[in-house]
């Protein structure tokens, strides 16, 4: 959700979907993204769509479950008027912001919502994310009591001085407690980290991948830092206060990363994502990289629906003008072409495990692939059995990987 | 306008001995053009209302940079008091004259034009290196010199120190030294004055040939070429068939006139005057500085001496950044042709920089005036490799060539002898920089002729110097080292032999063309290391390691070597992402269209251009 927001055509009103987007709809997974756009602070690095306190022009954190399942049955309106099969969800993924900073009874009465609205399949995955210090053992299991079967700390490093760097104010000793506790409400659990913070060293690093591997949650994501524009981080490294941040000292961080996760018995399955089985990937985030469909509700939220793409208004107050007029929260949108949605789906599932199929690419691309192999990008055996599947290297370079791919698709 | 100027004398009718012909010699900012408006002004040639500043300089860039390019000419009135009866009118012709040495050809023909000068010195700086070569010009053409101070106006102004400067070089009492403001116009009407009284009525034979002295020529896009002539002997008129002397090519005048200073016809122009003709041809090479022009039925036996070709000194390529620029470029050029009979370009080709031309100036700042004019007035964005000078080469086999590329040097170590050009230069600064100037003129291969004092506290240093080592950013580095003091002339004085050899750059084991260079050996590993060490800088990472290396032949004499980049991935692709990932994809797509490819290694042209230019700035960390 981060930076401003593309630039396209405008949303219609009404919200409804051409057919083109509906016609396969039902082979597709469908699932539901609800954004909760508040924070206690902002951290320094963050440019997602969150706002403090102070910040909300007089929207109110506590209106805000029952606009959510305003847009909710909003989206069960449109999807049954533009000919979409509504539901059920397969997967619910709280994220933010902090959606934690709500009272669990908020986050369980939007997923009612989304219960009531479209109904939720049998074994969906219901993720929320947490910061470690806005949670404690009661929130854990009303929320797993109210549907909710997963949850993703902010966890972010194990050591004092980068989460400082990184603004974060919890106490990295919390982080067995929260672990222990939502293990004890039955959700699965999984540890954010972020590396290559200013400061942070190649043996900090180990020190946090130690810290999370003791917690054995399910799952672990490892995101290099991004120094975003108009960010404090990057006012704070242009000034010369934090040292930039080394891409090299990254790549180092994120190959040690890989090989202590893969002696630990993890696997990975996208690039900065890693699961201890097929079963415990995340279910909602692979929707993204295979093109599948979602709803996004809130401030901000992207959505996309058969090769349609469209985005909330970003701040609250003008989300809730929207929807109390009973106008679609769009602001933006756009509907892919051909070429567009190919490139969309080659740049997607490059990043994860299971790769692009080799005969589905373009002349051009399947003509790139033995270089990649020569370059030691791609993995030589499963692109002989026809699939491109990143090496660590390979995951590294991805986005040039996809570059070579797509060389001759625009031409 | 002043009360004393006068009603103008009938061209093609005025008797010699009622004309002056006289041009200005000044250094760039002394104030030629400014005191040229004020001449122009109190002569009543131009209305007050019309008056714009520096009248006479017609391209932009000129104008801008106060500096004047293209000379011209113009006739104005002027009365002198006698001592009994009424005022005697005459007509005063005054040719402006190119100011910097590049052009030193196109000045010695406008100095052919004349009886004598004014010798233009700012009074709060002394004078130049350039007028001072001028002046010698001057002086050699046995032109009249009225030494005048401008700019006695300032309060920087020291007329007394450069008045004794002026008379120690020229001959004569500090008195003599006239003193004007261009600005406020103080002096400038004694200044006329003078000149009548001093420079001598042009002489010629009425009766014989027509011969006139093409002293310019300029192209005018309404009227092709509009061609500045001195008569001195005959005379030409209005319809009259004219033969160029040295091409024998033959034209009909379409029109004839003077300019004062806008061109007004006339029914001809008689011996000793100054004016213009078209004849509708379109190109200035048809009608060429230094030739002569005659009449075509009755034409003269023997041109007017000292005519030449334009002769290339410097050479550069010239390259569209973006390629598809390249057919307005070849346009382009074909245009500056048009009006600029000394560039001279072929068709050339570069690994790293696409098709573009080989460039022959005169010199540097017509280097410079040429790429201005190619942005400025055709709107393209080029790059000028780094200039060069021609080099005679002969081979063990005793064949000679010609190398104006450093990519024609022969290669493979069978090379007898190389000759490079050389020149004599002048250098003016004040004494206190004399050491750091001379260690400079050391370190670029220099040989002391001579210093002399000028006045107190200047100082001319005259080296012989090789013209491969002026080009090199050598007027640059003695402006920074001597705080903008110095001034620079030189002049061609032959060749030398010289131990010199072609450095090539290298990327991963491809040649890149633009960086080849002809310098001395002893040079050779600091230019080797000067830019492999900015192209490191200057060139992206790629998914492999690039060696970087400078090399003599097939000798490697400096290394550098770009790591290959370990992490291009966005760390996080969720649902908000993905429009925005792709867009950037897109980007760097198009991004891709202005990378150069050498090799397998993808170079961003403006690396090149960076490198070229000695922009080292740190390349961005991440791509």
């Amino acid at each position: 959700m981060a930076g401003p927001l593309p630039i396209a055509d405008p949303a219609p009103a009404d919200g409804l979907l051409p057919a083109s987007a509906t016609t396969d709809a039902a082979s597709r997974v469908f699932g539901v993204y609800l954004h909760v756009p508040f924070c206690r602070v902002r951290c320094g690095y963050c440019d997602f769509n969150t706002y403090t306190s102070g910040e909300l022009r007089g929207a109110r954190q506590e209106d805000f479950a029952h606009q959510a399942a305003a847009e909710v049955r909003f989206a069960r309106d449109v999807l049954e008027a533009s000919g979409a099969p509504d539901g059920p969800a397969s997967t619910v993924f709280f994220g933010g912001g902090t959606p934690t900073l709500l009272p669990a009874a908020d986050l369980v009465r939007m997923l009612g919502a989304v219960r009531d609205a479209f109904g939720i399949a049998g074994g969906a995955e219901v993720t929320t994310e947490a910061n470690p210090d806005s949670v404690d053992a009661d929130d854990l299991r009303r929320l797993a009591d109210g549907g909710f079967t997963r949850v993703s700390f902010g966890m972010q490093s194990a050591v004092p001085h980068v989460l400082a760097a990184l603004d974060r104010t919890h106490d990295p000793m919390r982080i067995p407690l929260v672990v222990g506790w939502a293990r004890e409400a039955g959700l699965d659990v999984s540890l954010d980290l972020i590396y290559g913070t200013p400061g942070e060293s190649l043996a900090d690093w180990r020190t946090s991948l130690g810290a999370v591997l003791a917690e054995r949650p399910d799952h672990v994501s490892a995101y290099a830092l991004i120094v975003e524009d108009g960010t404090k981080l990057a006012r704070r490294i242009r000034r010369g206060e934090l040292a930039a941040v080394d891409d090299d000292l990254a790549a180092d961080m994120y190959e040690l990363a890989d090989e202590m996760l893969v002696e630990a018995g993890y696997e990975w399955y996208e690039v900065s994502n890693w699961a201890t089985d097929a079963a415990h990937r995340s279910r909602h985030n692979l929707g993204y990289w295979r093109g599948d469909d979602w709803w996004g509700v809130g401030p901000g939220a992207h959505s996309h629906v058969g090769g349609v793409r469209w985005w909330n208004a970003k701040h609250p107050a003008a989300y809730a003008e929207r929807l109390a007029a009973g106008v679609s929260p769009a602001v933006g949108r756009e509907s892919l072409d051909h070429a567009t949605r190919e490139t969309e789906r080659v740049l997607l599932a490059t990043r994860i495990r299971e790769g692009v199929e080799v005969s589905s690419l373009h002349a051009g691309g399947r003509h790139a692939v033995a270089g990649l192999i020569a370059d030691g990008l791609v993995d030589a055996r499963t692109a002989l059995a026809g699939r491109l599947t990143l090496t660590r290297r390979g995951r590294l370079l991805a986005d040039a990987v996809v570059r070579r791919l797509l060389e001759t698709v625009f031409e | 306008m002043s009360p004393r100027a006068a009603a103008p004398l009938v061209p093609a009718a005025t008797d010699p001995a009622l004309i002056r012909n006289f041009c200005i010699i000044a250094h760039i900012d002394h104030g030629k053009s400014t005191l040229a408006d004020r001449m122009l002004q109190i002569t009543g040639v131009v209305a007050e209302r019309d008056m714009r500043a520096q009248y006479l300089d017609r391209m932009d860039i000129e104008r801008e940079r106060g500096i004047t390019i293209k000379s011209q000419a113009v006739r104005m009135p002027w009365a002198l008091r006698q001592a009994e009866g009424p005022e005697q009118p005459y007509a005063l012709n005054m040719i402006d004259t190119p100011g910097h040495v590049d052009f030193s050809y196109e000045v010695s023909r406008s100095l052919a034009a004349c009886e004598g000068a004014i010798l233009l010195v700012d009074a709060a700086q002394g004078i130049e290196a350039q007028t001072l070569a001028n002046l010698y010009l001057a002086l050699e053409n046995d032109l009249e010199i009225i030494p005048v101070l401008n700019k006695i106006d300032l309060p920087a102004a020291e007329p007394e120190k450069y008045a004794r400067e002026l008379a120690d070089l020229i001959g004569g009492s500090p008195d003599d030294v006239l003193r004007v403001s261009g600005k406020t116009g103080m002096g400038v009407e004694d200044l006329l004055d003078r000149v009548v009284e001093r420079i001598p009525a042009p002489t010629g034979n009425a009766d014989a040939p027509a011969r006139a002295m093409i002293f310019d020529s300029v192209y005018d896009s309404y009227r092709g070429v509009v061609t500045y002539v001195r008569m001195v002997d005959g005379q030409l008129n209005p319809r009259e068939r004219i033969q160029m002397m040295s091409t024998k090519a033959t034209h009909e005048i379409l029109e004839i006139g003077v300019s004062s200073p806008e061109p007004t016809p006339t029914k001809g122009l008689g011996v000793g005057e100054v004016g213009y003709l078209i004849t509708g041809v379109k190109d200035v090479r048809q009608s060429k500085v230094g030739d002569t022009v005659t009449s075509a039925a009755k034409p003269a036996a023997e041109p007017l001496a000292g005519y030449t070709e334009p002769l290339p000194m410097v050479f550069s390529g010239l390259y569209p950044i973006d390629g598809s620029d390249y057919p307005e470029l070849r346009e382009a050029l074909d245009k500056l042709k048009l009006s600029d009979a000394a560039l001279v370009y072929e068709p050339e080709t570069s690994v790293a920089l696409g098709f573009g031309f080989r460039c022959g100036f005169l010199g540097l700042l017509h280097l410079e005036i040429v790429t201005e004019r190619l942005r400025r007035e055709f709107d393209l964005d080029i790059i000028a490799t780094a200039p060069s000078v021609v080099y005679e080469v002969t081979t063990e086999d005793k064949k000679s060539v010609t190398v104006t590329n450093p990519s024609e040097f022969p290669t493979g170590g069978k090379i007898a002898e190389v000759r490079e050009p050389i020149v004599k230069a002048a250098i003016l600064a004040p004494k206190d920089y004399v050491g750091t100037i001379m260690e400079l003129c050391q370190s670029r291969r220099g040989t002391l002729l001579g210093m002399e004092y000028l006045g107190e506290d200047r100082v001319e240093i005259r080296y012989n110097m090789p013209l491969g080592e002026i080009v090199f950013d050598f007027f640059d580095n003695l402006k920074s080292k001597t705080a903008g003091y110095a001034s620079l002339d030189y002049e061609p004085a032959g060749d030398q032999a010289a131990d010199l050899v072609k450095v090539d750059i290298l990327l991963q084991g491809e040649q890149v063309d633009a960086f080849s260079a002809i310098v001395h050996r002893d040079k050779a590993y600091a230019y080797g290391v000067l830019m492999t060490g900015r192209l490191r800088e200057l060139i992206p990472r790629q998914q492999f390691e690039v060696p970087i290396q400078a090399a003599i032949g097939a000798r490697i004499i400096a290394r550098e070597s770009i790591r290959a980049i370990r992490k291009d991935v966005l760390a996080k692709c969720y649902g908000g992402d993905i429009t925005r990932k792709r867009k950037l994809l897109e980007k760097q797509k198009e991004g891709k269209k202005r990378m150069k490819m050498v090799g397998r290694v993808e170079v961003p042209q403006e690396a090149f251009i960076a490198a070229l230019s000695g922009e080292t700035e740190k390349k961005d960390a991440k791509k």
